[in-house]
């Protein structure tokens, strides 16, 4: 935990906007998760889609109270008000296609893009559309997050990131949309020995790079007979 | 008998066109892929990042960071490919996915679709379901035609709910039959075995085009 601290040293500030890859309890960043909880940082917007289950790693709701904006949802069907003020947006508030488009967008000089997704419904409101070849498209920001937080599989020395499977996910768009980036790895190799074709993210894009010890609990257990 | 679950994602497994790329919703949606006829391929998407989604794992084969959308354990096939979710909701939005099959709350004579919230309650997020019928080739949803009480609070003139996509269902699957949405409301296009016309129109708001 003293290197996670390490990882996370300066970044932290109350009222800051963190974009968090992983979805469920997949490829979420546990460890810098629980940093940012254990240093009490206050007022966070959280950016994500959605990194977390009612309880873990960010902490459960003291209450069950609470306005429409404080609605937060992790994991399964939850209500949660929760006692660190964390507020997160992407699962509740956009469209899952946004969060990743927006991240990716933000992180390379678009601060505007036109989507389909959403015209007619209450993610519209409020927002500029325009006409393409006659079907209507709404135009959504790029974002860009004060701090990154994402989990890779393996990182080599310079901070080129190859993730597993399914645990990719949002984290390479997250990572592209942080002015900084941390991210956690079950391994950090010796440059040179990951494959430059195979490389899921470059180094470029990750500021700080820490190793960690993953959990990596299973929201759900669905198996067949053998 | 109006058609069971099962029956109903056996139904909807039939729309499916060899060499596909389908995305299924959660819920009732998940057993078409246990009806997929014989002689047919298909690749399921899942969209959190994923290609060729396998069947649920046996204890032995778990993998926590292999799920699906709905946060499942999944399995791999030989065609399985990863990629980020951005690439993902791309490929939808792109058009490349032919056909979602997703469950509904409400839809609406002209094709309104409401899937995603029940205002004052639980919010579950709509996740990918409004850039999925935004997307996609062809929208069928597979859902109950009356509620528990038998009463037709299901397919409406007009959708009570907040909306996931306006005008965006082609096909309506429930217990009693088929329907699609055409010019001026639903069309029977099947009914269940021994389903009369009389019952779907007493559990029906929305009109019914004969």
């Amino acid at each position: 935990m003293q290197m996670l601290r390490e990882a996370l040293d300066g970044v932290l500030f109350d009222g800051m906007f963190i974009a968090a890859g992983g979805l469920g309890l997949c490829g979420i960043p546990e460890n810098l998760i629980q940093a940012i909880v254990d240093n009490g940082t206050k007022d966070l917007t959280i950016a994500s889609n959605n990194a977390g289950v009612d309880d873990w790693p960010w902490p459960a709701a003291a209450d069950q109270a609470g306005e429409e904006d404080d609605l937060v949802l992790c994991g399964r069907e939850c209500r949660v008000h929760a006692p660190v003020s964390v507020r997160r947006t992407g699962a509740g508030i956009q469209p899952a296609g946004h969060t990743g488009r927006a991240d990716a967008a933000g992180g390379c000089g678009i601060p505007g893009f036109y989507t389909k997704t959403g015209v007619g419904t209450v993610i519209a409101e409020g927002k500029e559309e325009k006409v393409f070849d006659g079907e209507t498209y709404i135009l959504e920001r790029g974002m860009i997050a004060d701090l990154s937080i994402v989990k890779a599989w393996k990182a080599d020395e310079t901070g080129n990131l190859v993730f597993r499977k399914a645990a990719r996910n949002f984290n390479p768009p997250a990572a592209m949309c942080g002015k900084i980036c941390v991210v956690e790895v079950e391994e950090i190799v010796p440059t040179g020995s990951l494959d430059p074709d195979n490389i899921h993210l470059p180094g470029i894009y990750v500021h700080r790079l820490v190793q960690g010890e993953h959990e990596k609990r299973i929201e759900q257990h669905t198996t067949r007979a053998a | 008998m109006a058609w069971d679950r099962n029956q109903m994602a056996a139904r909807a497994a039939q729309e499916l066109q060899d060499g596909w790329y389908v995305n299924l919703g959660i819920g009732i949606p998940t057993l078409v892929s246990n009806y997929i006829p014989e002689g047919i391929e298909v690749t399921l998407q899942s969209e959190n990042g994923l290609l060729g989604m396998g069947p649920f794992p046996t204890d032995n084969e778990i993998d926590p960071d292999i799920i699906n959308a709905g946060k499942q354990t999944i399995t791999e096939l030989p065609q399985t490919a990863y990629f980020d979710s951005a690439t993902s909701f791309g490929m939808i939005r792109g058009g490349k996915i032919a056909m979602a099959i997703l469950g509904a709350m409400e839809v609406s004579e002209e094709g309104d679709l409401a899937n995603w919230m029940i205002p004052g309650k639980l919010v579950k997020g709509m996740g990918g379901a409004m850039d999925l019928v935004a997307g996609v080739g062809r929208v069928v949803v597979v859902m109950d035609h009356a509620n528990k009480a038998g009463e037709s609070k299901l397919l409406l003139k007009e959708c009570t709910l907040p909306l996931t996509g306006k005008a965006v269902v082609d096909r309506i699957i429930t217990g009693l039959g088929v329907f699609d949405v055409v010019d001026g409301g639903l069309k029977v296009v099947e009914l269940a075995p021994d389903i009369s016309m009389d019952e779907v129109r007493s559990k029906t708001e929305a009109t019914l085009v004969e």
